[in-house]
Formats: C-alpha cells, structure tokens, sequence
C-alpha cells in the first residue's frame, strides 16, 4: 500500500513545498512539515480512505505541523524576525489555483539562483522540488553520495540567503522567471540524456523527472506555446530512448536505431502537443526543436527521413539562436541534403570556434571516412577521443577507428 | 446492455509508480482486454494526458463557430483517463469485469450506455 501513496505523495510534491514554502518562508521547514503530514496521512488514510482532496488535506496538516514545530523549537525567532505568522491552527482550506500557481513556479525559480552553476540548479530542484534523495541524484550526477550531499548543503545555504519576493509576480516578471526555469529543465534533461564524462550513457531519472516538471509546466501554465513544445521535445527525444543503446551496452546512432524500440506514447504524446502548439502559432527555440524531433519520429526510416526539412528547421534554428553548436547542426543536416563534401568545406566556418567540442571533430571523422580520406578521419577520432567523450561514445569513435585502418590496409 | 467502464484517477501518479507496480496494473488491462476480446467486440481507450487537449468553448452567438481555447480544461484533482465499452449481461457481470482493472490508482465507474453511432453497436 505504501509505494501506492507514496506516488500519490510524489505527485503532489512541487504544489505542496511551493505552498508551504510561501507560507513559512523557509524551504526546510517546508520539507519537514511535507515529510511529517505524508507520515500522517500513511495512518490516516490506510484507516479511514482517501480525503476527496489529498493536497488540501496534506496542506492543512502540514502547516498545522510546522506551525507546532515553530511553536516549540527556536527556528521560531529565526522565521517570526522575516515576517508575521499568525501561529494559530489553521482550518482546512482548498489551495487557490492561481497562487498554487505562481507558488510553483517560485519555487523552481528559487532552485535557478544565479549564484549556483547549472549543474547545482538541477541537483537542487530535484531534491526539494522531485524529492529525490541525495543517492538518487549522486547516480544521476555520477558522482559519491558524500560530494553530493555537500553540493547540496551549499547550494541551499545560497538559497537560503536569496531573496525572492513573495507578492504575487508581474506577467513580465512571471515571464522571465518562466523562461529561466524552463531553461532548467531542458538541461536537466540533456544532463539525464548525455552526461559528459562516466559510463553510464543515459541517466534515465534525470529524464524522467525533467519530463514532469516539464508537464507541472504545461498543466500550470497551459496557453504557453514554448512549455508545451519544450514537452513535445522532451518526449519525442525520450521516446528513442531504448533503441539509443544495444545489449552490450555500447551507443547506437539515430541512422541505425530499431525504431521499432522508439516508444509510440510519448511519440504520439509529444506530436499532439507540437501541433497545438503549431496552432497557436507559436516562435520560438523549443518548438523548432521539437520540429526536427518529430520529423525523425514521422520517419519510417533512416533513408525516408524529409532531410530538407530538418535543414529548413536547423536554418531556423540558427537565426533565432546563432550558436556554432547549432551552426554545427545545420551542417549535419546539409550532409545528407548536399552530400558529405559540402558539409566538410562549410566545417571550416565553425573549426576554430569548436576546436574543444568533441563531436565536431567526431563528425569530422565520419565526413572524411565517407569521402575516403582514412588517415585524416583517424587524426580527426583521435581529436575526439582526447576531449574527455563517455564510456560509450569512447567505444563507438575506437570502432571508426579501427574500421578507417582496415581501409587504409585496403588502399 | 452496453456498458462503459470509465476510468479516473490524478493524472501522473501511475508513471511515479515503480515499475514492479505499474506491471502489476498493466497486468490487470491485458487479462480484462483479453477476456473481453474472447466475447466479442469491445473498445478500449486510454486518454493522453489532459495537457495534450484542446477545448471547444460554446460560440456566444448564433452562427458563429465555437471558440477553440487551449488546454487542459482545468487544474483538476482527478483526471478522466480512458475507458473500455463493451457488451455485459447484466451490471453484475460488468462489475465484475472492472474488477479486474481495478487498483488503488485509479477510481472505476461502472454505467450503462446507449450506442449512438459509430463502429461498436449493441444491437
């Protein structure tokens, strides 16, 4: 029974922290009073059923618990000095959605302080936002529980100090915060998909709980284009999850994946979100990302995939975000519509640029393998290799490499 | 009599099931789809989530076409998330179908419904 209302729980973790935390201002007094009112609500609702509302029920009893903890302990003076509280038992009262919603968003917002590094944005909105626990997001990071849980110590002290206003936001205001949080859970998601260095290719928990913030996002905030694309391109990129890496554990590229193993739900999921999005008629950098996403995903195969019409995405791709990396893309793209020659000459306008970014010099190699020039593909896999590439990419690019000597014997 | 079995339940909280969990429920979809499919003619349809949706708003005025608003519908405790329509004897044998379906994530309704167009009829 406990793992059935322990997703319950889960489920409404982000509304029930992001309140609380509005409430006492404080996270971890937040995070105590959750925790104690789930503990409740085990007892109380294995005897006497479900309330008919489970987050108002597991509000009301957790301010009620966290004001009992304010009552006794000396966290009191600490939180009283920021604002009033009035430390009377609360009763019990249905959430408003539009300050539920806002609360939200602040609390996600909270996690992307600029004082924290990308990485310790994540790691943080999984643990008070996902509830993670510190092991779980040590794996995702791939690195010792201990270092993790420092990392965190620190990022909250940072937090903690961070003042964020409470009022209810601006639409610009809620705009920005929007945007910068969505940016979070895009990389969250890229960290769970493609982590650079160890051995675990695919950190499937990193995925999965960017997938649901990202959905919190859409239910919370519904008419906003740019959140329902960002999901579109989250499950359609989700989607080929299985076909993305063989048996032996070793990465297997888009051209060669079973696309049979790509997961028809979330394809489907993330086409019927794209074209309510296409509908509105919204621009913007998820949505033409998720444009190429589902072009891959229409595609029967690798030979029937509509190539001109992922370069066309690219190109669009690039004047609303002029990144050599994205630059990089479209000329990935204009290998397959132009020929491999092509793409290689138009390399040169990114080279310097990406000199420390392995997978130019690794798409390099695979041009100059196709246009047969062995030995300069090999100088460009090695370029690669010592850039720091994953177990598995580490085991693809060495497989290129020894292919390109056979040819060369062969010459 | 034709019944549906509709399904409810908070959206989400399946997927944060382990997985052990969500086999054990899926296990419960395949034996009902597989009873059902021995008896005849059925339907089952699981709903995306809500945030997939579109809805049509009533036109405020005659003649005009209805408002197309984005979704979902609304921040609801509980989602509607699909249902299964097929031919019972009676409420007792459909009851005892759902049976099978039923789990602590999701809440059953068990209603007789009329055929009023499409591939499935009673008739």
């Amino acid at each position: 029974m406990s793992e059935w209302l322990e997703a319950t729980f889960s489920q409404h973790r982000p509304r029930a922290i992001a309140a609380l935390t509005r409430y006492f201002r404080d996270i971890d007094l937040a995070e105590d009073a959750f925790a104690e009112a789930c503990l409740k609500a085990v007892a109380e609702w294995t005897e006497n059923g479900r309330p008919r509302d489970g987050l108002a029920w597991l509000l009301t009893t957790a301010r009620n618990a966290g004001l009992d903890q304010l009552r006794k302990t000396r966290r009191r003076q600490d939180i009283l000095s920021r604002h009033r509280l009035d430390l009377e038992p609360v009763p019990p009262v249905p959430p408003d959605p539009d300050a539920l919603r806002d609360d939200v968003l602040r609390l996600l917002f909270i996690c992307c302080h600029p004082r924290l590094d990308p990485q310790d944005q994540i790691a943080i909105a999984l643990k008070i936002v996902g509830g993670l626990t510190v092991d779980e997001i040590a794996r995702g990071f791939l690195v010792k529980p201990k270092a993790m849980e420092q990392r965190l110590t620190r990022a909250k002290k940072k937090i903690a100090a961070s003042h964020v206003a409470f009022e209810t936001p601006t639409p610009q205001e809620r705009n920005r915060r929007l945007g910068k949080v969505s940016l979070m859970v895009y990389l969250m998601f890229n960290e769970g998909w493609s982590t650079s260095g160890g051995d675990a290719q695919i950190r499937l928990t990193l995925c999965e709980e960017a997938i649901r913030l990202a959905r919190l996002l859409v239910g919370l905030f519904p008419g906003m284009g740019e959140q329902s694309a960002l999901l579109a391109l989250l499950l359609l990129q989700h989607a080929r999850r299985d076909a993305r890496s063989d048996a032996a554990g070793r990465l297997v590229p888009l051209d060669a994946q079973d696309r049979t193993r790509w997961d028809r739900a979330n394809i489907s999921e993330g086409l019927a979100l794209l074209q309510k999005v296409e509908r509105i008629n919204h621009q913007g950098p998820y949505r033409v990302q998720a444009a190429i996403a589902a072009t891959h995903a229409r595609a029967g195969s690798d030979e029937t995939t509509d190539w001109p019409l992922i370069e066309a995405h690219y190109a669009a791709l690039y004047a609303l975000q002029p990144t050599p990396v994205v630059r990089l893309n479209l000329i990935a793209a204009q290998a397959r519509t132009l020929g491999p020659a092509a793409a290689l000459e138009r390399m040169a306008s990114v080279a310097e640029e990406l000199d420390r970014y392995r997978w130019f010099h690794a798409m390099r190699g695979s041009l100059l393998q196709q246009v047969g020039e062995p030995a300069a593909a090999i100088d460009a896999f090695e370029a690669a290799l010592a850039l720091g590439p994953t177990a598995p990419e580490r085991v693809a690019v060495e497989e290129k490499i020894a292919l390109c000597r056979k040819n060369l014997r062969q010459l | 009599m034709l019944y549906a079995i509709t399904i409810y339940g908070e959206a989400g909280v399946f997927d944060t099931l382990p997985k052990a969990r969500q086999d054990e429920v899926m296990a419960g979809h395949g034996a009902l789809q597989e009873a059902l499919g021995a008896r005849g003619e059925f339907v089952s349809i699981k709903l995306m989530p809500p945030t997939s949706a579109v809805m049509l708003d009533p036109a405020q005025e005659a003649g005009q076409p209805p408002l197309i608003v984005d979704g979902p519908f609304a921040e609801t405790k509980e989602s509607f998330l699909g249902f299964y329509a097929a031919e019972f004897a009676d409420l007792e044998e459909a009851l005892q179908f759902a049976g099978m379906i039923s789990s602590p994530v999701a809440r059953l309704e068990v209603r007789p419904v009329a055929w009023a167009g499409g591939a499935i009829s009673s008739g």
